[in-house]
């Protein structure tokens, strides 16, 4: 497929999510808007459209980064326990920072998602496994470790209803002044780009990289960081959207292979896709209520999953 | 030449490479044979800067490996681990794009686009540059890890068992490329193989290892011997010339 059908249908999805709600607002208003409608246009609809897109395409972006340095095609932030370390920073600052500023939050937040990950490389380097299925399974279990302490601490303090929000991807929460940080994404997926044949030469191992004089554990390093911060700053906005950095990056990578600078801009255009899909999907299967996103594509995400794991070998994953 | 003097390597107390000293002529195909477990791999990698060594010094054209930037020694030495753990699906042409890494860092100017043409050709793998490494064959995509070595465009080139996984004829064609390498461009060839008779029959020198230590080294022809042999694998062998080879016979 070529990028500018990507594109197009992501505009057109795009045309679709603005103009899909429960509060009528059509294509037709656009140039006659009531003050009521561009109020909801620009604090609920467009917000919401810029968090569904960033967050598609950066969590895309992220497994596919995760991926590419582990050398582990079912390796993501769901599978690695970057969320679940994301989500327990968040405990920590609503419990040990609740005065701070917004800043101060977000940092605890991206320092657990970031130790959080490296713990798991740790992990990754101790346990040498042969089989790939094997290594997505420590993570899970690291996360779920990682959940169950989150968890504890929220019931200790009070906190479960808070962080249950964090639980599940919304985008039904997401109004102008909430989902501003993740602007943040576009310049880490610039960044990523830039990075690509770095990030692809290093997925090649440590021998293969070192041959070609690349510094193997900078790229490694720098790339589970970006990862990391991505992570967290859609964990904090908009939620956990489970098997995401998953599937995408390995249904690009069935059609357009693993070189980073190629495949980078259709896993992030697809990324967007799939969510705004999923997004749709959830806010009119039951109108005018709607199913949160973490839902639905934690439904199409572990479907489609389970079929990648049954069809691995064909597609050599 | 590459000089390697005293190299060690330990694991623990066990020492893997015991105190070796070996050098490789410019310009011919050297080969390290011996027993699994006799330290080759590790040798390799040590020259190759790929693992630290515990003692000892290398050296490359007179100059200590130390003295080299990153970037210049991958543009002087290459090395090819086993590449058969890599699933990676990456285009031949792609693939061999990263050989020009140390010197475009990605960005392909004319010259890195002729020469990864040149080594696309040189391995006769025109044909197939578009398909990605997951639908080659086990000996073509060997020759197209060895067409990224060979745009990476160094002096010297060492292969880790390069003829890991391959049926005979794989093999042949694997060898003939390599030892064209040496014969048609001056490059400097060094290996490990397991099968004596590809060593016999490519190299120019061979080193045997035992144990983590040299125990023979010099001209294939004089290595090639019954006698040595049985001291390098500790069991019988028969050498015989066919068509003005050693071959060596084994197998009961």
């Amino acid at each position: 497929m070529r990028l500018r059908y990507v594109i197009l249908l992501l505009c057109a999805l795009s045309f679709a999510s603005l103009f899909v709600g429960v509060s009528s607002l059509s294509l037709f208003d656009l140039g006659q808007m009531t003050e009521e409608q561009k109020q909801i246009f620009w604090s609920s609809r467009f917000p919401r459209l810029v968090a569904i897109v960033m967050a598609g395409a950066g969590m895309a972006i992220a497994g596919l980064v995760m991926q590419q340095l582990t050398q582990n095609k079912f390796v993501s932030p769901t599978t690695a326990g970057t969320m679940d370390a994301a989500r327990l920073g968040i405990l920590v600052s609503m419990i040990g920072f609740a005065g701070a500023s917004s800043l101060v939050r977000i940092s605890v937040a991206v320092s657990f998602a970031v130790a959080g990950t490296f713990i798991f490389m740790f992990i990754l380097e101790r346990v040498k496994v042969k089989d790939k299925i094997f290594i997505p399974l420590v993570g899970l279990m690291f996360g779920n470790i990682l959940g169950s302490i989150t968890t504890f601490f929220a019931y200790r303090y009070d906190l479960i209803q808070n962080m249950s929000a964090w639980l599940q991807g919304n985008f039904a929460t997401v109004i102008s002044g909430q989902y501003e940080l993740l602007w943040l994404v576009i310049p880490i997926v610039a960044f990523t780009y830039l990075y690509a044949d770095r990030i692809t030469v290093a997925g090649m191992g440590e021998s293969f990289a070192k041959n070609v004089g690349l510094s193997y554990r900078t790229v490694i390093n720098l790339g589970l960081v970006l990862t990391a911060v991505m992570t967290s700053l859609i964990v904090l906005t908009v939620g956990m959207i489970p098997f995401l950095g998953l599937i995408v990056p390995n249904i690009v990578s069935i059609f357009r292979g693993d070189h980073m600078r190629k495949n980078l801009p259709y896993t992030a255009l697809f990324g967007a896709v799939f969510v705004l899909i999923c997004d749709l999907f959830g806010r009119t299967i039951i109108y005018p209520y709607e199913i949160p996103i973490g839902l639905t594509v934690g439904v199409i995400g572990s479907g489609l999953f389970l079929y990648l794991l049954l069809r691995r070998h064909r597609y050599g994953l | 030449m590459i000089a390697a003097e005293s190299l060690i390597k330990q694991y623990g107390d066990t020492p893997v490479v015991d105190n070796v000293t070996a050098s490789i002529q410019k310009g011919t195909m050297t080969t390290f044979i011996g027993p699994n477990g006799a330290g080759k791999s590790t040798l390799l990698s040590m020259v190759s800067r790929l693992l630290k060594r515990d003692g000892g010094s290398v050296s490359i054209d007179g100059m200590p490996m130390e003295n080299f930037a990153e970037k210049e020694l991958a543009q002087k030495m290459s090395i090819l681990k086993q590449t058969n753990e890599m699933n990676v699906r990456l285009s031949v042409q792609d693939l061999v794009s990263f050989g020009r890494f140390p010197y475009s860092k990605g960005r392909l100017n004319e010259e890195d686009r002729k020469v990864v043409s040149d080594s696309i050709a040189f391995t006769e793998l025109e044909e197939m540059k578009e398909k990605y490494l997951d639908q080659l064959s086990g000996g073509q995509r060997q020759r197209a890890f060895i067409a990224m070595i060979l745009a990476q465009d160094t002096d010297y080139i060492l292969l880790d068992e390069p003829l890991n996984n391959l049926d005979m004829r794989h093999s042949v064609q694997v060898m003939k490329v390599l030892r064209s390498l040496v014969d048609e461009l001056g490059k400097t060839v060094v290996l490990v193989v397991h099968d004596i008779n590809f060593a016999s029959c490519y190299s120019d020198y061979i080193v045997a290892m035992k144990e983590g230590r040299v125990v023979k080294e010099g001209r294939t022809w004089e290595v090639i011997h019954p006698e040595h042999l049985k001291s390098i694998y500790d069991m019988d062998f028969q050498v015989q010339e066919i068509n003005n080879q050693k071959i060596c016979v084994y197998f009961s």
